[in-house]
Order: structure tokens, then C-alpha cells, then sequence
């Protein structure tokens, strides 16, 4: 039964290689992760690498992406292959925003309310994106920092049951602090990938993965 | 085992602290949409909701972003939630294991609170503590 089934899966997977033609649709990626892990870095060196140009604003302020940004047609060279992928850099999901948190960052109180009503439209809208709209999922973590959350683990719950194909990247691996291991076992059933999004290390794993995962 | 202090009867001043524990049984006839109103009306009046079954985890994702959508600067700041076991984990975990329930990730014990009301203090397999502050 088992047998069969992998082998169906990986007929279809063979003609559907077979019959892909160039002017497929690329394969829409979605970068998901909480707040501050690194999404848009790296969102925005992927973009660079493969486009020239960047995706939006990285900042040290959460929730500075506060819509969905799209980087269409990226394509990603591997072993004479090539990928085509757009890759939609989210807002950090969360349960909760409170404009407060930006007066810490020296916004003033207007800006931070309209900043903040832009950060629930922009999570609403990934949500969204996610359970109609993406066909694979990056999951950006900051491995010095803990990975069991309740969101994480939602999120995580919500991408199997959509079973999306998803690739865990423990981001900042260039802090100390760092630990991509933990990350790896808070997520057993799903491949880790260590990194740093912003000093450009182990970017070659990180680029064949998304080929095999999501070419 | 889930730790709330301080919890008084409500003495009428409306600052005692509601606990809306809602069975399975109640969830399992409601759709998705009227059991996330029940929630959030719950947490809307300043309770502590606690649903024996959870969320699927489409019900989590709409859940989340209704959760969005109501977020208001002066009012609502979103919610604090909680699950057990947690889903990632094979073992049954405590709750399920009390109840004499085979391990089933849709039997995971949901804790949901406002997020200005209700602070996780500790959490991991056999523990929630919370803090509760008053309104
Ligand atoms: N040390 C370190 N910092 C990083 C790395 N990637 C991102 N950051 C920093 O983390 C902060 C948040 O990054 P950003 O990409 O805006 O996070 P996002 O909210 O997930 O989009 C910024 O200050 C980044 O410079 C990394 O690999 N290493
Ligand atoms: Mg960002």
C-alpha cells in the first residue's frame, strides 16, 4: 500500500517534471516566521542574489513588514537546474499588537497606532495568504532564541495541515548565543537549515534546499 | 494543574476574574466561525477561556486572524493562548492521560486569555501557570 502510494507520488512528481513547461507559474514561497527573525533579511538576500534588487525595509523595530511583499520570478540556479520562485516576505505572525510597544522605539503615538493597525491588517492577510495562497513555506526562526512558543507551534501545525512542503531556517547562526540544534529538535519532522540571513553564511545549503524543496 | 492565583468569586465590582471553561461536547456542535465568536466574546469581557478540546489548526488560523481584525489601540491588544500537549509531541501529555484519553492532537487543552490580562509564567509538559491581572 505504502509502496504504491510512493510510487504514484513519485510518477506524478517525474511527469509532472517532465511536462513542466518554461512558462509554468513559479511556485509562490511564503516566509513565515515570528517577528524579528530575520524574514525580510533574508527575504531581501535572496532577492539580491538571484534578482539584483532587495524586498523591503529590515529593521530592528518588529513588525516593520507590515504587508505581504512579493518578489516575483526569482530564478535560482543549481547544478545546471534552475528554480523559479516568487517569494512573499510576511509580517511576523503573532496573537497580539499593542501600539505601545512601538513608543519604545521613538515613534510617536500616531504613527505608532497607524503602525500598528497596518501590523493586524498585514498578519490577517498572511493568514490568509497562508490558507489559500502559498505553495511552499519557509520558517525563519531566530536560533538564539527559543523555538517552543505557542505560535510557533500553531504555525507549524497549520503548514502540515495544509501539507505545504516547509523548509525550517535557523537564522543568526553568527550570534553566540545561537543554537540551530535546539531548533532542530523542537521540529524533528521537518528539515533544518542553519544560517545567517545577514552575514551570507551557509547560503549555498540554503539555496539547494529551496531547489529540492521547492523546484 | 493550571495555576491562576488569586482567583476570587466575582464580589460584584466586575474586577474578579471569569473563567469560561467550555466542553468538547459544546465545541463539537458549534462551526468554525461560531466557536470563534464564543471565544472572543469571552475574552472581549475580560475572561480566561479554556476549551477542553481544542482548534483545528484551520480554526487556529481563522482564529488568529479574527484575533487581527479586532485589535483596536484602545481597547483589545489581541490574546495570550496556551495548548496542551503540545501538538509537535507524541505523548498524550498530562491532561489526556488524567482524562484516560488516547494521545489525539484536536484533544489538546486550550487556554485563551487577553493578552493585556494574562501572562504566561511557566509552561512545559505537565504545568500552564499563568498570571491573571485584574482589569
Ligand atoms: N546577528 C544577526 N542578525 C540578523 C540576522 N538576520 C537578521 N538580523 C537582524 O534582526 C533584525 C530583524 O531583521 P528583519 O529581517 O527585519 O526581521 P523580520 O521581522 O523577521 O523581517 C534586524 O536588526 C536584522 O539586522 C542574522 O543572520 N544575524
Ligand atoms: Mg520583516
Amino acid at each position: 500500500m505504502g509502496l504504491l502510494t510512493d510510487l504514484r507520488s513519485s510518477i506524478s512528481r517525474v511527469t509532472a517534471k517532465l511536462f513542466a513547461t518554461p512558462g509554468q507559474e513559479p511556485k509562490r514561497i511564503g516566509i513565515y516566521g515570528p517577528p524579528n527573525a530575520g524574514k525580510t533579511t533574508l527575504a531581501n538576500r535572496i532577492a539580491r542574489d538571484w534578482t539584483g534588487d532587495a524586498v523591503g525595509p529590515e529593521s530592528r523595530v518588529p513588525h516593520e513588514t507590515r504587508r505581504a511583499r512579493r518578489k516575483e520570478d526569482v530564478e535560482i540556479k543549481r547544478n545546471g537546474n534552475s528554480v523559479t520562485i516568487d517569494i512573499v516576505d510576511t509580517p511576523g505572525v503573532t496573537t497580539k499588537v499593542d501600539y505601545k510597544e512601538f513608543l519604545e522605539h521613538d515613534i510617536e503615538e500616531e504613527d505608532a497606532v497607524r503602525r500598528s493597525r497596518e501590523a493586524t491588517e498585514g498578519v490577517a492577510e498572511a493568514m490568509h495568504w497562508l490558507r489559500e495562497d502559498v505553495d511552499g513555506v519557509i520558517y525563519v526562526l531566530d536560533a538564539a532564541e527559543d523555538p517552543f512558543t505557542q505560535v510557533n507551534t500553531m504555525l507549524i501545525g497549520i503548514i502540515e495541515s495544509k501539507d505545504l512542503p516547509v523548509l525550517i531556517f535557523a537564522n543568526k547562526i553568527d550570534l553566540e548565543e545561537a543554537s540551530a540544534q535546539q531548533i532542530a529538535n523542537a521540529f524533528p519532522q521537518h528539515e533544518t537549515v542553519p544560517l545567517s540571513a545577514l552575514e551570507g553564511d551557509n547560503m549555498d545549503e540554503v539555496y539547494d534546499k529551496i531547489a529540492e524543496y521547492f523546484g | 494543574m493550571i495555576e491562576v492565583p488569586e482567583i476570587q468569586p466575582d464580589d460584584g465590582d466586575g474586577d474578579g476574574v471569569q473563567i469560561d471553561l467550555i466542553s468538547g461536547e459544546r465545541m463539537a456542535n458549534l462551526r468554525t466561525m461560531e466557536k470563534i465568536r464564543l471565544i472572543l466574546d469571552g475574552v472581549h469581557d475580560g475572561n480566561i477561556v479554556i476549551l477542553e478540546e481544542g482548534l483545528d489548526p484551520d480554526e487556529e488560523s481563522r482564529l488568529i486572524e479574527v484575533t487581527m481584525s479586532e485589535i483596536n489601540p484602545e481597547e483589545f491588544t489581541g490574546i495570550e493562548i496556551e495548548t496542551y500537549p503540545r501538538p509537535s509531541s507524541d505523548d498524550g501529555g498530562l491532561f489526556n492521560r488524567l482524562m484516560g484519553r488516547e494521545s489525539d492532537p484536536d484533544n489538546k487543552l486550550t487556554v485563551i486569555g487577553p493578552a493585556n490580562r494574562i501572562e504566561t509564567l511557566h509552561k512545559d509538559e505537565n504545568l500552564i501557570s499563568a498570571l491573571v491581572t485584574r482589569q
